[in-house]
């Protein structure tokens, strides 16, 4: 391999031939650096993929074994049958990104302009919940959401849950096993994905560039509106992404937080998957979640324009 | 910002800033006379910047009022104040680009038609063809020239520039030296200039300001600090000045000294505080008014001019000048510039040599300063 390469590169203006002697060795380097991450990727990405791919048009059963039959029906079935769940996920996913965002926000912005010498702790604190299980997180929301927990009982005394059952989000004088109490599950759980994000772009703006805007007849609320938050543009963009993404395909917080009128399309592919053992219409709604998450993360990052951002 | 007050200085009255223990700028009474180009000259932290950012109203003062014309805009915001900033690092907001940047300030007082104006200073700051370019895309240059219209497309009352050339190399600071004088005289706005560079104060500015340790140490014409400083920090600090210590044995008119042996004269009202028979006294004078001749032609010097003898220790050509450093009885280190036009080869290092230069230029300072201020925090900024 060596020698061809040098054989293919040694050509070149005679004038100048100690120069042009050529690294071949040290142009391959990156190559096989990249090599773990390609082969990683390959086996575990790649090869899955196609293989779910090629489920997802099979027909068959667990007893009679599965053959690829090109069967594309089965796309056109699991749509119709399960769009409900998969706009459910998108619903709650999309609500909860945009708690994430309006909870998100100040934090990050605080801990970016105003902790001091806070910052570092506060961070910390941002990533602490990442030490305990998601599961384990998870579950003990079913505790703060519980029945009689101090948190639904203040909800109940303050009339908040009338409001909230009248708009359908909860029931009675019940947020567990509501879209509430999925909703703030997935809030909660993917809240540090959006604050990172949001402050590694906050904090890299220039502090001048308020006073700038501050010099030139903007007011705080203006200086923010036209300079701050464009300049975090590219935080907002990756921090929703980092939210919403695995938010739609997540199924834990409905399956501990919600009942079965919550369910989200990843707790159908779950069933589908390791219970009904329906593997092409488990591999096809796979691929119908992500072909639409694929195009609506397109459209928004057209729309935000961050390829124009520093 | 809306309600111009025709005319008016800027008049800081009594104003200070203490951070904690540290006082960055001590009460300073300082008018800007409207018009000029005024410059706060000193070494970093010297407390310049701090006083221009509570001009802009970006430092609340910690004591003091500042006037603007008649109006005390002292507990103003920035945003409410009618004066622009040039910033040092520029600070143009990188998301826009160059027209929108220049408009920003139009826009936000409500001006819709922005168009015309920003095509005018595009064509003042000769940037015409950049409209559209982000800030990134330009030079250092090409970027403060921006920053300058984006402040003075507002038509402040009052332009701040904090260090505007310092990201420049020197050949470019040269040239916006000049541009940014002829766009004062154009416009003739009140133009305040914080620098750590003496040339540049000197060639831009029709006053000056000395500050050192929180403090105008002296204020005047650029010509006027230069010739006639009243501390050893600004005799230093602007230029280079010989100070030679000397013992005062005669008053009057004409102040005689000795210093190594050596009597000088220096003109009475060129001394600062009251001088004493018998006291101490600095002499001062500028390299470029000593004369060097060689010690076997002493005899050819005129009469009634200061003379001290020494011998060469180093000499440097410069093309237009001749750079000594003369160690005499009266002081180490003397320097003297002397220009290229009939050079006496004998004048090397280690030839004895008398230094003369007429009385006149000779300036005296309380002795009780340290000699050496100013001295190193020049080399420091260079």
């Amino acid at each position: 391999m060596t020698t061809t390469l040098t054989k293919e590169a040694a050509p070149g203006p005679v004038e100048e031939p100690v120069l042009r002697k050529p690294p071949t060795r040290k142009r391959l380097v990156p190559y096989w650096l990249l090599l773990p991450g390609i082969l990683w990727l390959l086996v575990f990405f790649a090869l899955p993929l196609v293989y779910q791919a090629s489920t997802s048009v099979q027909t068959g059963s667990l007893e009679e074994g599965f053959q690829v039959t090109w069967h594309f029906q089965t796309y056109v079935d699991a749509f119709t049958e399960y769009w409900p769940q998969l706009l459910r996920s998108l619903l709650y996913a999309g609500t909860a990104t945009a708690l994430c965002l309006l909870l998100g926000y100040p934090l990050a912005y605080l801990i970016a302009f105003k902790a001091g010498r806070w910052r570092n702790l506060l961070l910390v604190l941002v990533i602490a919940p990442f030490f305990t299980s998601f599961l384990i997180r998870t579950l003990a929301w079913k505790t703060i959401l519980a029945d009689d927990s101090l948190v639904v009982d203040a909800l109940n005394a303050l009339h908040v849950l009338d409001v909230t059952s009248w708009l359908g989000w909860t029931e009675g004088e019940r947020v567990l096993a509501t879209p509430m109490a999925v909703v703030c599950g997935l809030t909660y759980n993917f809240l540090p994905f959006m604050i990172l994000p949001l402050y590694t772009s906050l904090e890299r703006i220039d502090g001048r560039l308020h006073e700038a805007a501050q010099d030139l007849y903007a007011s705080p609320a203006t200086t923010f509106r036209k300079v701050t938050f464009p300049l975090s543009m590219p935080g907002v963009v990756s921090g929703t992404l980092l939210t919403f993404i695995p938010a739609s395909g997540d199924y834990v917080n409905a399956e501990l937080l919600g009942s079965t009128d919550t369910k989200m399309i990843g707790n159908v592919i779950q069933s589908q998957f390791l219970r009904v053992l329906d593997y092409p219409t488990a591999a096809a709604l796979s691929f119908i979640l992500m072909a639409i998450v694929l195009l609506m993360v397109t459209v928004y990052i057209r729309k935000a324009g961050t390829e124009d951002l520093v | 910002m809306t309600d111009k007050t025709t005319g008016g200085d800027v008049r800081l009255t009594g104003i200070s800033k203490t951070y904690g223990s540290f006082t960055a700028v001590h009460p300073l009474d300082l008018t800007i006379p409207q018009g000029s180009f005024f410059a706060l000259l000193g070494a970093s932290g010297c407390g310049k910047t701090t006083t221009l950012r509570m001009i802009a109203g970006l430092e609340d003062p910690s004591s003091g009022t500042v006037f603007l014309g008649d109006r005390d805009v002292t507990d103003l915001p920035p945003y409410k104040r009618p004066v622009n900033t040039v910033f040092q690092s520029y600070a143009l907001f990188p998301h826009m680009d160059i027209s929108e940047n220049i408009a920003f300030g139009l826009r936000r007082r409500g001006i819709k038609s922005v168009k015309k104006q920003v095509d005018d200073m595009l064509e003042l700051v000769q940037l015409g063809d950049k409209a559209r370019h982000k800030p990134h895309q330009l030079s250092g240059g090409q970027q403060q020239r921006v920053a300058v219209a984006r402040a003075l497309i507002n038509h402040p009352q009052v332009l701040l520039l904090d260090e505007p050339l310092g990201a420049l190399d020197l050949k470019l600071r040269r040239q916006m030296q000049l541009e940014l004088k002829r766009i004062q005289t154009e416009v003739g706005i009140t133009f305040v200039h914080v620098t750590h560079d003496q040339e540049e104060a000197m060639t831009m500015a029709d006053q000056v300001a000395v500050m050192n340790g929180g403090r105008v140490e002296q204020l005047g014409a650029p010509a006027d600090l230069y010739e006639n400083p009243r501390t050893t920090f600004v005799a230093n600090f602007l230029g280079t000045s010989n100070l030679i210590e000397a013992e005062v044995v005669e008053t009057g008119s004409e102040v005689v000294v000795t210093a190594g042996g050596g009597r000088l004269r220096v003109p009475g009202d060129r001394c600062t505080d009251a001088v004493r028979q018998g006291g101490k006294l600095l002499v001062g004078v500028r390299p470029e008014k000593i004369s060097l001749t060689h010690a076997d032609d002493a005899g050819a010097i005129a009469d009634g001019r200061n003379q001290v003898t020494g011998r060469i220790a180093d000499s440097s050509f410069i093309g237009v000048s001749t750079q000594y450093v003369v160690n005499s009885p009266a002081g180490a280190e003397l320097q003297v510039y002397e220009q290229n036009i009939e050079r006496d080869a004998r004048l090397r290092p280690g030839a004895e040599v008398v230094l003369h230069w007429n009385p006149a230029h000779t300036f005296g300072l309380d002795a009780t300063q340290d000699i050496d201020a100013g001295v190193e925090t020049v080399e420091d900024a260079s």
